[in-house]
């Protein structure tokens, strides 16, 4: 399609405030599973129609399981992966298809903080060349430069004194200053959207604040888009306007937080905010209220909506047949479920308590 | 000392031997669990609480530089017995292990049913039709299919391998499981749900438990008692009901403060700094350099104050609280 994105995006003029900095359309990423390598057998439908705007500045949660797609989601939005049918839409261009140089010049205009920071940092390189490493490809030539701009960027995650750290490796480092070198880097080619994969799950509750902390003031100072991408909701608060509740590949509910959390609409978002534990001795005298059964395989999902084999409020011959409508209920909260068909704009309690 | 102790340590040490010297991972702990009850040993990363897991069970690396303490199980002081013993009396018999991450400690070479069946072959003699006809009980106990008896680890999701490590801990009905972070890995619903069995189980069959793990608010499912621990000791023991109301010990009140919560406007707030090394641990209280409430007392290494029979290894409590006399000073006669 269209691979006309010029290198320069200043050169683009219509490219405003106004316009949304990604627009996603009907996106749907599918792999392929093949039979000794070549025999077509099926489809795992990672991501399945997908539509979304995410503003300039604004931060976007999406919350949901291991396997519901929201890594392919946000691997779709780096261009790791490509969409198997929808647009990515990029400051108004289409990226889907970007390839060489254009790509090259895409991928800079995104960071990326990746889940396991030990995972993610080349053990055999210290700090400094780790953070060089984007300005050398991104063709910062100039060498004064690139050392004022790593230690710009790890003054701003506060890895402070700097001289303590350039020459360190990974391994020297807490995993607190692990993470905050993932940060500096992906932010050392002050990128305009940052996709950040659970970042703070691999680290100790006690610095999990201080990462959380440091990632917004990076959003508030900086103006930057945020797809903030975790399982566990009560970190959720903390920088995002939006939340987007994903479930075996789809979108279930998209609203603000505030109203998310108090007034949840969809079955499994109910599910996953009882779910959530809060430290409070009461817990331990009596069970909690979990859906029964696992998130379905991606290969042969469920007919009508993906959640009904677990939902409590499942509607026999409706839900299990047709797929549930996009609905909204309040303005700016939507919700695909059959729930809500009849207006009706809050959980009905469940009886049987 | 009371009828319903199940598990005693006094004095308990284990430091390892390292090049740059050793490393006091588990400083002198004492701690106490009751039948049908669980302690759940909190602290961040590096503080101790896996090995003290190991301490209790005996499973030790091969650079340990100082065991000694009691480990008293009904009474019984289990340090006393060879690891011969220990393996055939004690281990799998009378306590048993969810190791951390267990969802990678399954032989991926067996299938599920017979690694769970493995411990009542050994331990128990049973023959394997009856083993596996027990296995299929945990099965069901810990919610996993039947059917999946005959699988291997690899067919399995990591809820479902975790259910399989706990099945194996139950088989032989030990009194007491140590779990080691038992729910880290696993999503939010999952994690509910192994929460969930972990108390029928306690409820039904009447086992204690001990949970190490450093998710506060997750650990707040099956605490009956809340250890905490910061590098190598434990500072604060608290029944659960005070502890998430009202924890004692400042590194407790900073843990609490750091758990984001779902509603309402406290914002959670985070601890400066990391535990300090345990090659070569401040003198003083080992928390000093972290702590907001900090005074010129804190040089000195804090004995533990008993606070409404809580002990509290902190100088605030000095005044008006009796300090417990602590063994750790006197000479460690069982080694």
């Amino acid at each position: 399609m269209t691979t006309d994105v010029q290198a320069n995006p200043a050169a683009n003029p219509a490219v405003d405030e106004s316009t949304p900095l990604i627009e996603v359309k009907d996106l749907h990423v599918w792999f392929e599973l093949k039979k000794w390598g070549f025999s077509h057998v099926g489809w795992v439908r990672a991501v399945d129609n997908v539509n979304f705007q995410l503003k300039h500045g604004e931060a976007i949660a999406i919350v949901g399981e291991s396997g519901c797609g929201k890594s392919s989601l946000m691997k779709t939005l780096l261009l790791l992966n490509r969409p198997h049918k929808g647009q990515v839409i990029y400051e108004g261009k289409d990226i889907s298809n970007l390839k060489g140089k254009d790509l090259k010049w895409y991928r800079s205009q995104v960071g990326y903080v990746q889940q396991d920071p030990y995972g993610a940092l080349p053990p055999f390189m210290p700090v400094h060349r780790i953070l060089s490493e984007p300005l050398v490809i991104n063709g910062v030539k100039n060498k004064k430069e690139r050392e004022e701009r790593i230690r710009q960027a790890m003054e701003e995650v506060a890895l402070t004194p700097v001289d303590d750290f350039l020459n360190k490796y990974p391994h020297m480092l807490s995993g607190g200053q692990q993470q905050r070198v993932v940060i500096a880097r992906a932010m050392i080619l002050e990128p305009k959207l940052l996709v950040a994969d659970e970042p703070v799950s691999m680290l100790d509750a006690s610095v999990r604040v201080e990462i959380l902390r440091l990632l917004r003031k990076l959003q508030e100072q900086h103006n930057l888009s945020v797809m903030y991408i975790t399982h566990d909701l009560s970190t959720v608060r903390f920088f995002s306007e939006r939340i987007f509740v994903m479930y075996a590949g789809k979108l279930v509910e998209q609203t603000h937080i505030e109203e998310l959390l108090n007034n949840p609409l969809h079955p499994y978002t109910v599910a996953l905010l009882t779910g959530t534990s809060v430290p409070d001795a009461s817990n331990a005298k009596h069970l909690k209220r979990v859906p029964p059964g696992e998130p379905p395989s991606l290969v042969n999902p469920p007919t009508g909506c993906r959640f009904h084999p677990r939902c409590e409020h499942f509607i026999s011959g409706k839900c299990d047949v047709e797929e549930p409508p996009h609905l909204e209920p309040l303005p700016g909260h939507i919700v695909n479920c059959w729930l809500y068909e009849d207006g009706r704009t809050s959980y009905p309690k469940v009886a049987s308590e | 000392m009371n009828d319903n102790t199940l598990l005693k340590l006094e004095d308990l040490v284990l430091y390892f031997k390292t090049s740059r010297g050793e490393v006091q991972a588990v400083d002198h702990v004492n701690l106490e669990l009751h039948k049908n009850k669980a302690v759940v040993i909190l602290g961040e990363s590096g503080c101790g609480k896996s090995s003290m897991a190991k301490a209790i069970l005996r499973l030790l690396p091969r650079n340990v530089g100082q065991y000694h303490g009691k480990v008293l199980l009904e009474d019984f002081d289990v340090m006393s017995l060879s690891d011969e013993e220990f393996r055939r009396q004690v281990r799998w018999v009378k306590m048993s292990m969810v190791p951390q991450a267990a969802m990678n400690a399954l032989n991926p070479v067996l299938r599920a049913g017979e690694q769970v069946a493995e411990p009542a072959m050994i331990h128990l003699g049973m023959d394997k039709e009856e083993a596996l006809d027990l296995a299929r009980q945990m099965f069901e106990n810990v919610g996993v299919p039947v059917d999946f008896l005959t699988r291997y680890p690899f067919e399995l999701s990591g809820g479902m391998r975790q259910r399989v490590a706990i099945a194996m801990a139950l088989i032989t009905k030990p009194q007491l499981i140590v779990l080691d972070e038992p729910t880290s890995a696993l999503d939010l619903l999952t994690q509910a749900n192994i929460m969930n069995v972990l108390k029928t189980i306690k409820w039904e069959t009447g086992t204690s438990y001990i949970l190490i793990t450093h998710d506060i608010a997750t650990s707040s499912e099956l605490a009956d008692e809340v250890a905490v621990m910061y590098a190598g000791q434990i500072v604060e023991i608290n029944d659960a009901e005070s502890f998430f109301q009202e924890p004692l010990h400042p590194y407790s009140q900073r843990l609490m403060a750091s758990v984001p919560r779902l509603y309402g406007d406290e914002e959670p707030d985070f601890i400066p700094g990391r535990p300090p090394s345990l090659l070569n641990p401040p003198t003083g209280c080992r928390f000093a350099d972290r702590c907001h409430l900090r005074f010129d007392k804190c040089d000195e290494e804090p004995p533990t104050f008993i606070v409404d029979g809580h002990p509290v290894k902190c100088w605030l409590y000095e005044k008006d609280h009796q300090a417990v006399e602590s063994a750790a000073t006197g000479t460690g006669d069982a080694s």
